[in-house]
């Protein structure tokens, strides 16, 4: 382990149960996340990808330590739990409707400290300032905000605490293009002031490519390919992330829509699919692709897959 | 050429609110040939889907007002036309998708109750022959088991294959033209590929004219034969989609390309757009886009109408005005 990551997950299961049989127990489990290994560097922004479903979100929970995982370890090479952060997809819900911004933003300060108001006022004046507030709105409430203003709260709040993490579930989607710009840009700035760590949840590549440092792409609870996003970007090496890469519209391609894909359904994560996890969507499967896959290095990045990496395949324990 | 399947002249609605009425659509001129797929794109408020719902009679009554303008879909104008007439013409002749495919379908009633019920209402099958047209419909859309989806509730099925299930039931009855509400946008993307692939395919086997209504310009790009790019309730900029795109006249349409991160250098800034759209409720006197526009000037203080900047390819915009003139 290099001394410059903050948080570092290894082997992260995540089962949730489901239905009660007559003695109680769980009828089967839900498997959320199958064994993620991931560092996270200090100061660079990690990008997680993926379809919905495929574990994104429980990631984060895991990240945040609302959810302790079924298996595995997360190390943090930092101070206290409130020094990571996260700022929500929806800046409607997330905001809690009935506290002024200034105790929003200041929320994760109060909880931890009962401080003085006067304080906590002075604190959320100089946040709003930093996220491109005016000091006027500090008595306002949410609703009486845009979706990009309520986005910027959110932000100053997950700033409050100083934290060295954040995670940023989806912070753009919900926001049109214009105003996503000003939110990214924002990110950007911040990161640069503070040294922050993001970890940038998304399903939008082209938001990914500008962001982030490094990639993850997830498929069903799993890592498949990680590297540094412009290298696996531009020459994806796991067959999902090539899919995933050209389903992508662009404002360039001319070629039309192409031929219509057979599958698109995910397997489900409710008995998982036997050998490499992404076996029946897959274009390349072949002799080998039976049974579970292992993370291979390959000259850029990591790959779960031996058709590409012509690793020779080992039987993982499932 | 041939009468146009759908032509909105002049419309202007308002929603009328206690703090004022809120000026939602002021002013779009719109129109879609036969066999052609229009895209209308541009921000939320901008008025894309309070434009397609008050040209279909779906805007609640009472609800808001038509203060001017002039719809016509087939020719016939929609004014004149009974509420009984309307249904008539409504999964019929028009056919609608919308965006959510959790809410658009009824939880209640099985797939094939509900697309049998659309069959038999607006064709003469009925029985056996409805639900092997309604099987034929789900196999164009790549379903694979269709029999078995008739008997199945639309919570045990995934958004995208509801969405294809919504689409295979817009086309039962060989609509001439389909309004799809931002069909794709609560989609994956590998999904949305799925999708967008089978409607235009299914569109252009059947000729039927499609308003694809997006905030997503690289869908549009890919989708549309032509756009209309929508800014606070006006048509800022026409034309076909790669020429619209491509060499942008209105500076509201090169702005909304520039910030996309597509293209950015992730090293230097995003072109954002400073401010927020403008409030409705008194809608800015002249050019919409002014208070954000880098060009503004003395002229944009009244309001630019749309002037031709290349074949067919139209801009509202005081800048193209003393070009062309």
């Amino acid at each position: 382990m290099t001394t410059d990551s903050v948080m570092t997950l290894s082997n992260i299961h995540m089962r949730f149960p489901f239905g009660e049989d007559w003695r109680g127990r769980p009828r089967g489990f839900v498997h959320a996340l199958n064994g993620i290994d991931l560092e996270i560097l200090r100061g660079k922004t990690l990008g997680v990808v993926g379809e919905s479903g495929c574990g994104k979100s429980t990631l984060a929970q895991v990240l945040m330590g609302i959810r302790k995982p079924s298996e595995g370890e997360v190390i943090r090479n930092f101070g206290a739990d409130h020094d990571v952060q996260i700022v929500f997809q929806d800046p409607q819900s997330s905001l809690n409707a009935r506290m002024p911004v200034w105790r929003v933003i200041t929320e994760p300060v109060f909880a931890v400290s009962k401080r003085p108001k006067a304080e906590l006022r002075a604190l959320a004046a100089d946040l709003a300032a930093k996220v491109g507030l005016r000091p006027e709105v500090l008595d306002r409430y949410p609703h009486e905000f845009s979706g990009g203003q309520r986005q910027r709260i959110a932000i100053a709040r997950a700033l409050s605490s100083d934290p060295d993490v954040i995670v940023l579930d989806e912070p753009t989607s919900a926001l049109d293009i214009s105003i996503q710009a000003q939110i990214l840009n924002l990110l950007k700035d911040l990161q640069a002031e503070r040294g922050l760590t993001y970890i940038f949840i998304s399903h939008d590549i082209s938001v990914v490519r500008y962001l982030c440092d490094e990639v993850a792409v997830m498929y069903l609870g799993q890592v498949v390919e990680h590297g540094a996003s412009d290298a696996v970007l531009a020459g994806p090496k796991h067959p999902y992330t090539r899919l995933l890469l050209d389903s992508i519209p662009t404002m360039r391609a001319t070629g039309g829509l192409g031929e219509a894909l057979r599958n698109t359904d995910l397997p489900s994560n409710r008995n998982l699919p036997t050998g490499c996890f992404f076996k029946d969507r897959c274009e390349q499967a072949g002799a080998g692709c039976d049974v579970r896959q292992n993370m291979v290095p390959t000259e850029q990045a990591q790959v779960r897959c031996c058709q590409t990496t012509a690793a020779t395949p080992q039987k993982v324990s499932a | 050429m041939a009468d146009p399947v759908l032509k909105i002249d002049g419309l202007e609605v308002l929603f009328p609110g206690f703090a004022g009425d809120v000026h939602a659509v002021n002013g779009v001129d719109l129109d879609v040939q036969p066999g052609e797929i229009v895209g209308l794109v541009g921000e939320s408020g901008s008025a894309k889907s309070v434009t397609a719902m008050t040209a279909l009679g779906l805007l609640p009554t009472g609800a808001f007002r038509q203060s001017a303008g002039t719809i016509s879909i087939l020719g016939r104008d929609v004014a004149t036309m009974s509420e009984r007439e309307m249904n008539k013409l409504r999964g019929g002749d028009v056919a609608m998708i919308f965006q959510e495919p959790q809410t658009a379908l009824n939880p209640t009633k099985t797939i094939g109750k509900q697309m049998l019920r659309v069959i038999e209402l607006h064709s003469d099958l009925r029985g056996m022959a409805a639900r092997d047209r309604a099987i034929e419909l789900l196999k164009d859309m790549r379903i694979n088991d269709a029999e078995e989806i008739l008997g199945r509730y639309p919570f045990e099925l995934s958004g995208g294959m509801r969405q294809r299930i919504l689409i295979g039931m817009a086309f039962a009855c060989s609509p001439k033209l389909l309004v799809a509400d931002e069909p794709t946008t609560a989609l994956d993307v590998t999904v949305q590929r799925q999708v967008l692939q089978l409607l235009h395919a299914k569109a252009r086997q059947t000729g039927a004219s499609v308003l694809f209504i997006s905030h997503d310009l690289a869908v549009i790009s890919q989708f549309c034969d032509r756009i209309y790019v929508m800014y606070a309730g006006r048509v800022v900029e026409s034309g076909p989609a790669q020429k619209v795109l491509g060499n942008p006249q209105h500076p509201y349409t090169a702005a909304l390309i520039e910030a996309l991160p597509e293209d950015a250098d992730p090293g230097a800034p995003l072109a954002s757009i400073p401010g927020t759209v403008p409030n409705l409720v008194n809608p800015p006197k002249g050019c919409a886009f002014q208070a954000r526009c880098r060009h503004a000037h003395a002229a944009c203080d009244s309001r630019p109408v749309l002037t031709d900047v290349g074949s067919k390819h139209q801009a509202a915009c005081w800048l193209r005005e003393e070009i062309s003139a």
